[in-house]
Protein backbone atom coordinates (compact mmCIF):
# COMPACT_ATOMS: atom_id res chain seq x y z
CA UNK A 1 0.00 0.00 0.00
CA UNK A 2 1.98 2.44 -1.41
CA UNK A 3 0.38 6.16 -0.74
CA UNK A 4 -1.88 5.39 2.24
CA UNK A 5 -0.69 4.43 5.85
CA UNK A 6 -2.70 1.60 7.81
CA UNK A 7 -4.75 4.79 10.15
CA UNK A 8 -5.42 6.36 6.35
CA UNK A 9 -6.56 3.09 5.46
CA UNK A 10 -8.93 2.56 8.38
CA UNK A 11 -10.28 5.89 8.23
CA UNK A 12 -11.00 5.94 4.77
CA UNK A 13 -12.67 2.24 5.21
CA UNK A 14 -15.05 4.40 7.91
CA UNK A 15 -15.94 6.44 5.36
CA UNK A 16 -16.43 3.48 2.70
CA UNK A 17 -13.82 5.69 0.20
CA UNK A 18 -13.78 3.70 -2.74
CA UNK A 19 -9.99 3.54 -3.36
CA UNK A 20 -9.16 2.43 0.15
CA UNK A 21 -11.59 -0.42 -0.11
CA UNK A 22 -9.92 -1.41 -3.69
CA UNK A 23 -6.37 -1.36 -2.17
CA UNK A 24 -7.20 -3.54 0.79
CA UNK A 25 -8.88 -5.84 -1.43
CA UNK A 26 -6.02 -6.24 -3.87
CA UNK A 27 -3.99 -6.77 -0.78
CA UNK A 28 -5.34 -9.01 1.27
CA UNK A 29 -8.44 -11.12 -0.17
CA UNK A 30 -5.85 -13.62 -2.14
CA UNK A 31 -4.70 -14.80 1.69
CA UNK A 32 -8.22 -15.47 3.00
CA UNK A 33 -8.82 -17.04 -0.55
CA UNK A 34 -6.41 -19.38 0.33
CA UNK A 35 -7.29 -19.93 3.75
CA UNK A 36 -10.99 -20.61 2.50
CA UNK A 37 -10.26 -22.73 -0.29
CA UNK A 38 -7.93 -25.04 1.46
CA UNK A 39 -10.62 -25.63 4.26
CA UNK A 40 -13.11 -27.35 2.09
CA UNK A 41 -14.86 -23.83 1.01
CA UNK A 42 -15.66 -22.58 -2.65
CA UNK A 43 -14.70 -19.14 -4.69
CA UNK A 44 -18.11 -18.01 -2.92
CA UNK A 45 -17.44 -19.05 0.47
CA UNK A 46 -14.12 -16.79 0.19
CA UNK A 47 -15.86 -13.81 -1.33
CA UNK A 48 -18.68 -14.01 1.81
CA UNK A 49 -16.47 -14.33 4.68
CA UNK A 50 -13.76 -11.84 3.46
CA UNK A 51 -16.76 -9.19 2.78
CA UNK A 52 -17.91 -10.28 6.36
CA UNK A 53 -14.52 -9.23 7.90
CA UNK A 54 -14.10 -6.35 6.04
CA UNK A 55 -17.42 -5.75 8.15
CA UNK A 56 -16.07 -6.56 11.26
CA UNK A 57 -13.38 -4.16 10.46
CA UNK A 58 -15.65 -1.51 9.06
CA UNK A 59 -17.79 -1.56 12.18
CA UNK A 60 -15.05 -1.63 14.50
CA UNK A 61 -13.33 1.57 12.79
CA UNK A 62 -16.40 3.43 12.93
CA UNK A 63 -15.92 3.34 16.81
CA UNK A 64 -14.37 6.34 18.41
CA UNK A 65 -11.15 5.14 20.12
CA UNK A 66 -9.94 2.32 18.22
CA UNK A 67 -6.87 1.01 18.06
CA UNK A 68 -5.44 -2.07 15.37
CA UNK A 69 -2.81 -3.67 16.99
CA UNK A 70 -1.83 -5.40 14.25
CA UNK A 71 -1.41 -5.07 10.70
CA UNK A 72 -5.03 -4.97 8.50
CA UNK A 73 -4.14 -8.46 6.16
CA UNK A 74 -3.63 -9.95 9.77
CA UNK A 75 -6.25 -8.93 11.29
CA UNK A 76 -8.94 -9.51 8.34
CA UNK A 77 -7.25 -12.99 8.22
CA UNK A 78 -7.73 -13.89 11.90
CA UNK A 79 -11.67 -12.55 11.31
CA UNK A 80 -12.02 -14.60 8.26
CA UNK A 81 -10.42 -17.44 10.29
CA UNK A 82 -12.83 -17.13 13.15
CA UNK A 83 -15.45 -16.80 10.87
CA UNK A 84 -15.19 -19.86 8.66
CA UNK A 85 -14.67 -22.14 11.72
CA UNK A 86 -17.99 -21.17 13.06
CA UNK A 87 -19.52 -20.98 9.76
CA UNK A 88 -18.19 -24.93 9.27
CA UNK A 89 -19.24 -26.12 12.98
CA UNK A 90 -22.95 -24.75 12.66
CA UNK A 91 -22.82 -26.91 8.98
CA UNK A 92 -22.69 -29.55 11.50
CA UNK A 93 -19.45 -30.33 10.25
CA UNK A 94 -17.15 -31.40 13.02
CA UNK A 95 -14.02 -29.69 12.76
CA UNK A 96 -11.72 -27.86 15.29
CA UNK A 97 -8.64 -26.80 13.49
CA UNK A 98 -8.53 -25.23 10.33
CA UNK A 99 -5.05 -25.67 8.20
CA UNK A 100 -3.58 -22.62 8.32
CA UNK A 101 -1.58 -19.76 10.59
CA UNK A 102 -2.58 -19.31 13.95
CA UNK A 103 -4.79 -16.22 14.84
CA UNK A 104 -2.58 -13.31 15.86
CA UNK A 105 -5.25 -10.53 16.76
CA UNK A 106 -7.48 -10.52 19.74
CA UNK A 107 -10.84 -10.16 18.16
CA UNK A 108 -13.17 -11.77 19.73
CA UNK A 109 -14.76 -8.55 21.30
CA UNK A 110 -14.65 -7.48 17.29
CA UNK A 111 -16.41 -10.10 16.63
CA UNK A 112 -19.25 -9.95 19.29
CA UNK A 113 -19.44 -5.83 18.90
CA UNK A 114 -20.37 -6.83 14.97
CA UNK A 115 -22.70 -9.20 15.81
CA UNK A 116 -24.70 -6.83 18.20
CA UNK A 117 -24.06 -4.46 15.15
CA UNK A 118 -25.99 -6.56 12.74
CA UNK A 119 -28.38 -7.33 14.51
CA UNK A 120 -29.67 -3.66 14.94
CA UNK A 121 -29.05 -3.33 11.42
CA UNK A 122 -31.35 -6.59 10.35
CA UNK A 123 -33.93 -5.19 12.52
CA UNK A 124 -34.05 -2.09 10.21
CA UNK A 125 -33.48 -3.74 7.39
CA UNK A 126 -36.46 -5.69 8.26
CA UNK A 127 -38.69 -3.01 9.21
CA UNK A 128 -37.83 -1.18 6.28
CA UNK A 129 -38.87 -4.28 4.04
CA UNK A 130 -42.29 -4.53 5.84
CA UNK A 131 -42.73 -1.19 4.74
CA UNK A 132 -43.62 -1.46 1.45
CA UNK A 133 -43.84 1.08 -1.89
CA UNK A 134 -43.54 3.93 -1.61
CA UNK A 135 -42.52 4.66 1.85
CA UNK A 136 -39.58 2.70 1.19
CA UNK A 137 -37.74 4.52 -1.57
CA UNK A 138 -39.23 7.79 0.31
CA UNK A 139 -37.78 7.49 3.33
CA UNK A 140 -34.15 5.43 1.53
CA UNK A 141 -34.33 8.67 -0.79
CA UNK A 142 -34.48 11.65 2.09
CA UNK A 143 -32.55 9.51 5.18
CA UNK A 144 -29.93 7.87 3.19
CA UNK A 145 -29.20 9.40 0.25
CA UNK A 146 -29.26 12.44 1.59
CA UNK A 147 -31.79 13.72 -1.22
CA UNK A 148 -33.76 17.26 -0.52
CA UNK A 149 -37.34 17.74 -0.94
CA UNK A 150 -38.19 18.92 -3.38
CA UNK A 151 -35.89 16.82 -6.02
CA UNK A 152 -37.61 14.29 -4.09
CA UNK A 153 -40.57 15.29 -4.91
CA UNK A 154 -40.13 15.98 -8.62
CA UNK A 155 -38.46 11.85 -8.52
CA UNK A 156 -41.44 10.35 -6.85
CA UNK A 157 -44.40 12.44 -8.96
CA UNK A 158 -45.77 14.97 -5.98
CA UNK A 159 -47.04 18.11 -6.56
CA UNK A 160 -44.73 19.51 -4.31
CA UNK A 161 -42.01 19.62 -1.68
CA UNK A 162 -44.71 20.06 1.04
CA UNK A 163 -46.72 17.21 0.40
CA UNK A 164 -43.65 14.89 0.13
CA UNK A 165 -42.69 16.12 3.32
CA UNK A 166 -46.11 14.80 4.98
CA UNK A 167 -46.17 11.42 3.00
CA UNK A 168 -42.58 10.91 4.36
CA UNK A 169 -43.28 12.31 8.14
CA UNK A 170 -46.18 9.01 7.74
CA UNK A 171 -44.07 7.02 6.66
CA UNK A 172 -41.50 7.48 8.80
CA UNK A 173 -43.98 6.79 11.78
CA UNK A 174 -45.09 4.12 10.43
CA UNK A 175 -41.37 2.54 9.92
CA UNK A 176 -40.79 3.58 13.69
CA UNK A 177 -43.68 1.55 14.97
CA UNK A 178 -42.64 -1.39 13.07
CA UNK A 179 -38.95 -0.93 14.16
CA UNK A 180 -39.78 -0.91 17.32
CA UNK A 181 -42.12 -3.63 17.91
CA UNK A 182 -39.96 -6.07 16.62
CA UNK A 183 -37.29 -4.39 18.54
CA UNK A 184 -39.04 -5.03 22.15
CA UNK A 185 -40.04 -8.71 20.41
CA UNK A 186 -36.78 -9.48 21.02
CA UNK B 1 -51.62 14.07 13.15
CA UNK B 2 -50.18 17.51 11.86
CA UNK B 3 -49.47 18.35 15.31
CA UNK B 4 -47.41 15.60 15.44
CA UNK B 5 -46.02 15.90 12.03
CA UNK B 6 -44.94 19.13 13.14
CA UNK B 7 -43.03 18.26 16.43
CA UNK B 8 -41.12 15.49 14.37
CA UNK B 9 -40.43 18.11 11.53
CA UNK B 10 -39.16 20.50 14.51
CA UNK B 11 -37.64 17.95 16.13
CA UNK B 12 -35.59 16.93 12.85
CA UNK B 13 -34.83 20.59 12.14
CA UNK B 14 -33.52 21.18 15.90
CA UNK B 15 -31.11 18.04 15.41
CA UNK B 16 -30.08 18.75 12.27
CA UNK B 17 -29.33 22.49 13.61
CA UNK B 18 -31.08 23.99 10.84
CA UNK B 19 -33.08 26.01 13.57
CA UNK B 20 -32.79 29.97 13.44
CA UNK B 21 -31.51 31.68 17.32
CA UNK B 22 -34.92 32.21 18.19
CA UNK B 23 -36.63 29.21 17.44
CA UNK B 24 -33.97 27.04 19.15
CA UNK B 25 -34.42 29.19 22.47
CA UNK B 26 -38.53 28.20 22.12
CA UNK B 27 -38.23 24.62 20.97
CA UNK B 28 -35.38 24.02 23.88
CA UNK B 29 -37.48 25.54 26.63
CA UNK B 30 -40.41 23.51 25.52
CA UNK B 31 -38.10 21.15 25.82
CA UNK B 32 -37.60 21.56 28.91
CA UNK B 33 -40.95 22.16 30.56
CA UNK B 34 -42.63 19.12 28.25
CA UNK B 35 -40.92 15.73 29.62
CA UNK B 36 -42.73 14.14 26.36
CA UNK B 37 -41.26 15.96 24.02
CA UNK B 38 -37.87 15.44 25.35
CA UNK B 39 -38.43 11.98 25.33
CA UNK B 40 -39.62 11.85 21.64
CA UNK B 41 -36.36 14.17 21.05
CA UNK B 42 -33.95 11.55 22.38
CA UNK B 43 -36.12 8.39 20.60
CA UNK B 44 -36.47 10.14 17.35
CA UNK B 45 -32.35 11.14 17.46
CA UNK B 46 -31.39 7.71 18.19
CA UNK B 47 -33.53 6.35 15.64
CA UNK B 48 -32.46 8.12 13.11
CA UNK B 49 -28.99 7.53 13.78
CA UNK B 50 -29.74 3.80 13.26
CA UNK B 51 -31.31 4.74 9.84
CA UNK B 52 -28.66 6.76 8.84
CA UNK B 53 -26.23 3.80 10.03
CA UNK B 54 -27.98 1.38 8.16
CA UNK B 55 -28.25 3.26 4.79
CA UNK B 56 -24.38 3.68 5.11
CA UNK B 57 -23.72 -0.05 5.71
CA UNK B 58 -25.87 -0.89 2.70
CA UNK B 59 -23.80 1.72 0.41
CA UNK B 60 -20.65 0.12 2.12
CA UNK B 61 -22.13 -3.91 1.07
CA UNK B 62 -22.68 -2.33 -2.40
CA UNK B 63 -19.45 -1.19 -2.61
CA UNK B 64 -17.79 -4.37 -1.51
CA UNK B 65 -19.74 -6.31 -3.90
CA UNK B 66 -18.94 -3.46 -7.01
CA UNK B 67 -15.10 -3.87 -5.74
CA UNK B 68 -15.35 -7.80 -5.86
CA UNK B 69 -16.80 -7.53 -9.74
CA UNK B 70 -14.29 -5.19 -10.69
CA UNK B 71 -11.45 -6.67 -9.35
CA UNK B 72 -12.49 -10.17 -11.01
CA UNK B 73 -13.33 -8.80 -14.43
CA UNK B 74 -9.74 -6.96 -14.38
CA UNK B 75 -8.29 -10.77 -13.02
CA UNK B 76 -6.52 -9.18 -10.38
CA UNK B 77 -8.46 -11.64 -7.88
CA UNK B 78 -8.90 -14.43 -9.94
CA UNK B 79 -11.86 -17.66 -9.02
CA UNK B 80 -9.70 -20.61 -9.91
CA UNK B 81 -8.76 -22.99 -6.87
CA UNK B 82 -5.23 -23.03 -5.95
CA UNK B 83 -3.55 -26.56 -5.98
CA UNK B 84 -4.63 -29.14 -3.10
CA UNK B 85 -0.83 -29.86 -2.94
CA UNK B 86 0.19 -26.63 -0.42
CA UNK B 87 -1.98 -28.23 1.89
CA UNK B 88 -0.29 -31.45 2.14
CA UNK B 89 3.27 -29.72 1.82
CA UNK B 90 2.40 -27.29 4.20
CA UNK B 91 1.32 -30.12 6.50
CA UNK B 92 4.39 -31.99 6.30
CA UNK B 93 6.65 -29.16 6.80
CA UNK B 94 4.76 -28.24 9.90
CA UNK B 95 4.53 -31.74 11.22
CA UNK B 96 7.69 -33.25 10.40
CA UNK B 97 9.17 -33.72 13.83
CA UNK B 98 5.79 -34.81 15.18
CA UNK B 99 5.40 -37.24 13.00
CA UNK B 100 8.78 -38.72 13.39
CA UNK B 101 8.24 -38.53 17.43
CA UNK B 102 4.70 -39.96 16.72
CA UNK B 103 5.82 -43.22 14.62
CA UNK B 104 8.32 -43.57 17.13
CA UNK B 105 6.03 -43.83 19.93
CA UNK B 106 3.56 -45.64 18.17
CA UNK B 107 5.83 -48.64 17.61
CA UNK B 108 6.63 -49.06 21.09
CA UNK B 109 2.74 -48.23 21.64
CA UNK B 110 1.77 -51.35 19.08
CA UNK B 111 4.26 -53.53 20.69
CA UNK B 112 3.16 -53.28 24.26
CA UNK B 113 -0.38 -53.32 22.93
CA UNK B 114 0.05 -56.70 21.32
CA UNK B 115 1.68 -57.87 24.49
CA UNK B 116 -1.33 -57.10 26.35
CA UNK B 117 -3.82 -58.41 24.09
CA UNK B 118 -1.89 -61.81 24.20
CA UNK B 119 -2.23 -61.18 28.26
CA UNK B 120 -6.07 -60.46 28.57
CA UNK B 121 -7.64 -62.24 25.51
CA UNK B 122 -11.05 -60.75 25.31
CA UNK B 123 -12.32 -64.51 24.97
CA UNK B 124 -12.82 -64.36 28.75
CA UNK B 125 -14.64 -61.21 28.99
CA UNK B 126 -17.17 -62.50 26.82
CA UNK B 127 -19.32 -63.73 29.94
CA UNK B 128 -20.04 -60.15 30.57
CA UNK B 129 -21.27 -59.33 27.02
CA UNK B 130 -24.48 -60.82 25.74
CA UNK B 131 -24.84 -62.83 22.21
CA UNK B 132 -28.15 -61.61 20.72
CA UNK B 133 -28.63 -65.00 18.88
CA UNK B 134 -31.98 -65.34 19.90
CA UNK B 135 -32.47 -69.24 21.56
CA UNK B 136 -35.99 -70.12 21.44
CA UNK B 137 -37.63 -70.42 24.60
CA UNK B 138 -40.52 -72.73 23.50
CA UNK B 139 -38.56 -75.31 21.29
CA UNK B 140 -41.80 -77.61 20.98
CA UNK B 141 -44.06 -74.13 19.83
CA UNK B 142 -41.61 -73.33 17.93
CA UNK B 143 -41.32 -76.54 16.02
CA UNK B 144 -44.73 -76.80 15.43
CA UNK B 145 -44.66 -73.42 13.82
CA UNK B 146 -42.07 -73.74 12.01
CA UNK B 147 -43.29 -77.11 10.79
CA UNK B 148 -46.24 -75.45 9.70
CA UNK B 149 -44.62 -72.57 8.44
CA UNK B 150 -42.42 -75.01 6.03
CA UNK B 151 -45.45 -77.09 4.89
CA UNK B 152 -47.42 -73.99 4.23
CA UNK B 153 -44.67 -72.89 2.10
CA UNK B 154 -43.82 -76.11 0.30
CA UNK B 155 -46.79 -76.13 -0.30
CA UNK B 156 -47.71 -72.97 -1.75
CA UNK B 157 -44.09 -72.62 -3.99
CA UNK B 158 -42.76 -76.06 -3.66
CA UNK B 159 -39.78 -75.17 -2.15
CA UNK B 160 -37.31 -77.67 -0.78
CA UNK B 161 -36.71 -77.19 3.01
CA UNK B 162 -36.86 -80.45 4.68
CA UNK B 163 -39.50 -80.18 7.53
CA UNK B 164 -38.03 -82.40 9.66
CA UNK B 165 -35.14 -79.85 10.86
CA UNK B 166 -35.95 -78.03 13.60
CA UNK B 167 -34.64 -74.56 13.72
CA UNK B 168 -33.82 -73.87 17.26
CA UNK B 169 -31.97 -70.64 17.39
CA UNK B 170 -31.82 -67.89 14.75
CA UNK B 171 -30.72 -64.10 14.11
CA UNK B 172 -30.74 -62.07 11.57
CA UNK B 173 -28.67 -61.29 8.33
CA UNK B 174 -28.77 -58.54 5.18
CA UNK B 175 -28.23 -59.08 1.86
CA UNK B 176 -24.49 -57.49 0.91
CA UNK B 177 -24.44 -58.61 -2.67
CA UNK B 178 -27.08 -58.96 -5.26
CA UNK B 179 -25.96 -62.59 -6.31
CA UNK B 180 -27.42 -63.42 -2.65
CA UNK B 181 -24.62 -62.99 -0.52
CA UNK B 182 -25.82 -62.18 3.08
CA UNK B 183 -23.72 -61.20 5.88
CA UNK B 184 -24.68 -62.00 9.87
CA UNK B 185 -22.45 -62.94 13.19
CA UNK B 186 -20.52 -65.32 13.44
CA UNK B 187 -22.07 -66.49 16.98
CA UNK B 188 -25.59 -66.71 14.80
CA UNK B 189 -24.82 -69.59 12.87
CA UNK B 190 -22.01 -71.14 14.65
CA UNK B 191 -22.16 -74.89 14.89
CA UNK B 192 -25.30 -75.10 12.28
CA UNK B 193 -25.63 -77.98 10.49
CA UNK B 194 -28.76 -76.45 8.30
CA UNK B 195 -29.43 -72.42 7.53
CA UNK B 196 -32.52 -71.00 6.20
CA UNK B 197 -33.33 -67.67 6.13
CA UNK B 198 -36.70 -65.75 5.98
CA UNK B 199 -37.64 -62.81 4.26
CA UNK B 200 -39.75 -60.13 5.87
CA UNK B 201 -42.38 -61.38 3.43
CA UNK B 202 -42.12 -64.81 4.51
CA UNK B 203 -40.48 -66.05 1.70
CA UNK B 204 -37.96 -68.66 2.51
CA UNK B 205 -34.78 -70.05 1.36
CA UNK B 206 -31.88 -72.60 2.13
CA UNK B 207 -28.43 -71.21 2.65
CA UNK B 208 -25.17 -72.33 2.90
CA UNK B 209 -22.34 -70.92 4.95
CA UNK B 210 -19.24 -69.55 2.96
CA UNK B 211 -16.88 -67.18 5.03
CA UNK B 212 -16.46 -67.50 8.99
CA UNK B 213 -14.32 -64.73 11.00
CA UNK B 214 -14.84 -65.31 14.60
CA UNK B 215 -11.92 -62.80 15.49
CA UNK B 216 -14.74 -60.58 14.49
CA UNK B 217 -17.48 -62.46 14.81
CA UNK B 218 -19.29 -62.02 10.98
CA UNK B 219 -20.19 -64.92 8.52
CA UNK B 220 -21.54 -64.59 5.33
CA UNK B 221 -23.77 -67.14 3.87
CA UNK B 222 -25.04 -67.60 0.13
CA UNK B 223 -28.66 -68.33 -0.43
CA UNK B 224 -28.74 -71.88 -2.91
CA UNK B 225 -32.30 -72.22 -3.58
CA UNK B 226 -33.60 -72.87 -7.14
CA UNK B 227 -36.24 -70.66 -6.26
CA UNK B 228 -33.81 -67.72 -5.80
CA UNK B 229 -33.71 -64.78 -8.38
CA UNK B 230 -31.03 -62.84 -7.92
CA UNK B 231 -31.45 -59.46 -7.23
CA UNK B 232 -30.64 -56.41 -9.64
CA UNK B 233 -29.31 -54.68 -7.39
CA UNK B 234 -29.21 -54.03 -3.36
CA UNK B 235 -30.67 -50.43 -2.21
CA UNK B 236 -28.15 -49.50 0.21
CA UNK B 237 -24.45 -48.30 0.56
CA UNK B 238 -21.58 -49.59 3.00
CA UNK B 239 -20.24 -46.63 4.75
CA UNK B 240 -16.60 -47.83 5.63
CA UNK B 241 -15.83 -44.63 7.08
CA UNK B 242 -15.96 -44.16 11.01
CA UNK B 243 -19.26 -42.86 11.79
CA UNK B 244 -19.66 -39.58 13.98
CA UNK B 245 -21.13 -39.65 17.61
CA UNK B 246 -24.28 -38.69 18.28
CA UNK B 247 -24.91 -40.01 15.04
CA UNK B 248 -28.82 -41.35 14.53
CA UNK B 249 -28.90 -44.76 13.60
CA UNK B 250 -31.32 -47.47 13.42
CA UNK B 251 -31.56 -51.26 12.57
CA UNK B 252 -33.96 -53.75 11.33
CA UNK B 253 -34.45 -56.91 13.13
CA UNK B 254 -36.22 -60.34 14.31
CA UNK B 255 -36.29 -60.56 17.84
CA UNK B 256 -39.30 -61.96 17.33
CA UNK B 257 -41.48 -63.63 14.12
CA UNK B 258 -42.07 -60.49 12.17
CA UNK B 259 -39.17 -57.94 11.58
CA UNK B 260 -38.92 -55.26 14.43
CA UNK B 261 -37.61 -51.67 13.31
CA UNK B 262 -35.81 -49.51 16.40
CA UNK B 263 -33.61 -46.25 16.52
CA UNK B 264 -31.27 -44.81 18.50
CA UNK B 265 -27.62 -43.02 18.42
CA UNK B 266 -23.62 -43.87 18.20
CA UNK B 267 -22.64 -43.41 21.86
CA UNK B 268 -19.38 -44.06 21.06
CA UNK B 269 -16.56 -45.05 18.54
CA UNK B 270 -15.31 -48.06 20.21
CA UNK B 271 -16.88 -51.10 21.94
CA UNK B 272 -16.82 -52.89 24.81
CA UNK B 273 -13.67 -52.07 27.18
CA UNK B 274 -12.79 -50.07 24.19
CA UNK B 275 -12.62 -52.90 22.00
CA UNK B 276 -11.72 -50.76 18.55
CA UNK B 277 -13.50 -53.96 16.12
CA UNK B 278 -16.72 -52.64 17.12
CA UNK B 279 -18.78 -49.56 18.18
CA UNK B 280 -21.05 -48.85 21.05
CA UNK B 281 -24.53 -47.85 20.45
CA UNK B 282 -27.84 -46.45 22.48
CA UNK B 283 -30.42 -48.79 21.60
CA UNK B 284 -32.67 -51.63 22.84
CA UNK B 285 -31.90 -54.79 20.91
CA UNK B 286 -33.34 -58.42 21.81
CA UNK B 287 -31.45 -61.79 21.54
CA UNK B 288 -32.62 -62.12 17.57
CA UNK B 289 -31.26 -58.56 16.72
CA UNK B 290 -28.11 -60.23 16.59
CA UNK B 291 -26.60 -59.50 12.58
CA UNK B 292 -28.77 -56.83 12.01
CA UNK B 293 -27.60 -54.06 9.86
CA UNK B 294 -27.16 -50.41 11.95
CA UNK B 295 -27.71 -48.00 8.96
CA UNK B 296 -27.61 -44.17 9.75
CA UNK B 297 -29.42 -41.17 8.28
CA UNK B 298 -28.68 -41.33 4.71
CA UNK B 299 -29.09 -45.02 4.69
CA UNK B 300 -25.91 -46.23 4.11
CA UNK B 301 -24.76 -49.43 6.00
CA UNK B 302 -22.29 -48.54 9.18
CA UNK B 303 -22.34 -51.82 11.02
CA UNK B 304 -23.86 -55.06 12.05
CA UNK B 305 -25.24 -55.24 15.46
CA UNK B 306 -23.55 -58.05 17.44
CA UNK B 307 -23.57 -57.81 21.35
CA UNK B 308 -24.96 -56.21 24.42
CA UNK B 309 -23.66 -55.44 27.62
CA UNK B 310 -25.32 -57.78 29.80
CA UNK B 311 -25.28 -55.50 32.82
CA UNK B 312 -26.76 -52.54 31.33
CA UNK B 313 -29.98 -51.64 29.43
CA UNK B 314 -29.29 -50.10 25.90
CA UNK B 315 -25.98 -50.33 25.50
CA UNK B 316 -25.44 -52.34 21.86
CA UNK B 317 -22.39 -53.01 20.26
CA UNK B 318 -21.75 -53.33 16.56
CA UNK B 319 -19.45 -54.09 14.11
CA UNK B 320 -17.89 -51.20 12.13
CA UNK B 321 -18.90 -51.90 8.53
CA UNK B 322 -15.38 -51.74 7.19
CA UNK B 323 -15.15 -55.30 8.25
CA UNK B 324 -17.60 -56.45 6.16
CA UNK B 325 -16.05 -55.22 3.38
CA UNK B 326 -12.85 -56.81 4.47
CA UNK B 327 -14.79 -60.15 5.11
CA UNK B 328 -15.69 -59.22 1.40
CA UNK B 329 -12.56 -59.05 0.44
CA UNK B 330 -11.57 -61.85 2.21
CA UNK B 331 -14.45 -64.01 0.48
CA UNK B 332 -13.04 -63.01 -3.18
CA UNK B 333 -9.55 -63.96 -2.21
CA UNK B 334 -10.76 -67.65 -1.94
CA UNK B 335 -11.60 -67.39 -5.68
CA UNK B 336 -14.51 -69.30 -5.51
CA UNK B 337 -16.96 -66.35 -5.67
CA UNK B 338 -17.38 -63.25 -7.26
CA UNK B 339 -18.12 -60.13 -5.25
CA UNK B 340 -17.19 -57.66 -7.93
CA UNK B 341 -20.55 -58.03 -9.26
CA UNK B 342 -21.75 -55.38 -6.51
CA UNK B 343 -18.32 -53.69 -5.94
CA UNK B 344 -18.17 -54.40 -2.65
CA UNK B 345 -20.35 -52.48 -1.20
CA UNK B 346 -19.31 -49.12 -3.50
CA UNK B 347 -22.77 -49.47 -5.41
CA UNK B 348 -24.88 -46.49 -5.65
CA UNK B 349 -27.21 -45.44 -2.40
CA UNK B 350 -31.13 -45.37 -3.76
CA UNK B 351 -31.77 -44.83 -0.41
CA UNK B 352 -30.25 -40.85 0.76
CA UNK B 353 -33.10 -38.56 0.46
CA UNK B 354 -36.07 -40.69 1.27
CA UNK B 355 -37.80 -40.32 4.93
CA UNK B 356 -37.36 -43.07 7.38
CA UNK B 357 -40.73 -44.97 6.76
CA UNK B 358 -39.74 -45.12 2.68
CA UNK B 359 -36.02 -46.29 3.63
CA UNK B 360 -37.35 -48.70 5.62
CA UNK B 361 -39.73 -50.53 3.37
CA UNK B 362 -36.54 -50.49 0.97
CA UNK B 363 -34.41 -52.12 3.20
CA UNK B 364 -36.80 -54.36 4.77
CA UNK B 365 -36.78 -56.88 1.54
CA UNK B 366 -33.00 -57.37 1.96
CA UNK B 367 -33.00 -58.51 5.80
CA UNK B 368 -33.75 -62.12 6.72
CA UNK B 369 -34.48 -63.93 9.53
CA UNK B 370 -31.45 -66.32 10.15
CA UNK B 371 -32.56 -70.04 11.04
CA UNK B 372 -30.71 -72.43 12.31
CA UNK B 373 -30.25 -75.67 13.45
Amino acid sequence: MTDYNEKELLKGLANSDKTVIELIYKNSFKLIQTLILNNNGTNDDAKDIFQEALLVLYEKAKTEHFELSCQIKTYLYSVSKRLWLKKLQTGSRYVSQLYGNEEVADISEDIDYYHQKNEEFELMHKAIHQLGEPCKSLLHAFYMQKMNMQDIAEAFGYTNAENAKTQKYKCLVRLKKLFFSSYTGK
Amino acid sequence: MSNDLNLLDAIERYLDGKMGEEEKLRFESMRQQNSEVDQLLVEHSLFLKQLEETGKREHFQSLLHETHNNLANKGVIENTKPSGKAIVVNLFRKYKKVSLVAACSAGLTALAISGMFNAFNPATESKKLQALSREFENIKNEQKHTKAVVKNLQQDINRGIDPNIVFKSGGTGFVIDPAGYVVTNYHVVKGARYIALQSAAGKAYNAVLVYTNPDVDLAIIKIEDDSFKPYKQIPFSINKTAADLAESIYTLGYPRETIVYDQGYLSAKTGYNGDSLTCQLAISAKPGNSGGPVLNNRGEIIGVISTREAAAQGVVFAIKAKHIVAAMDALEKEGKYDLTANNKGNNANYLSGLNRPQQVKKVEDFVFMVKID
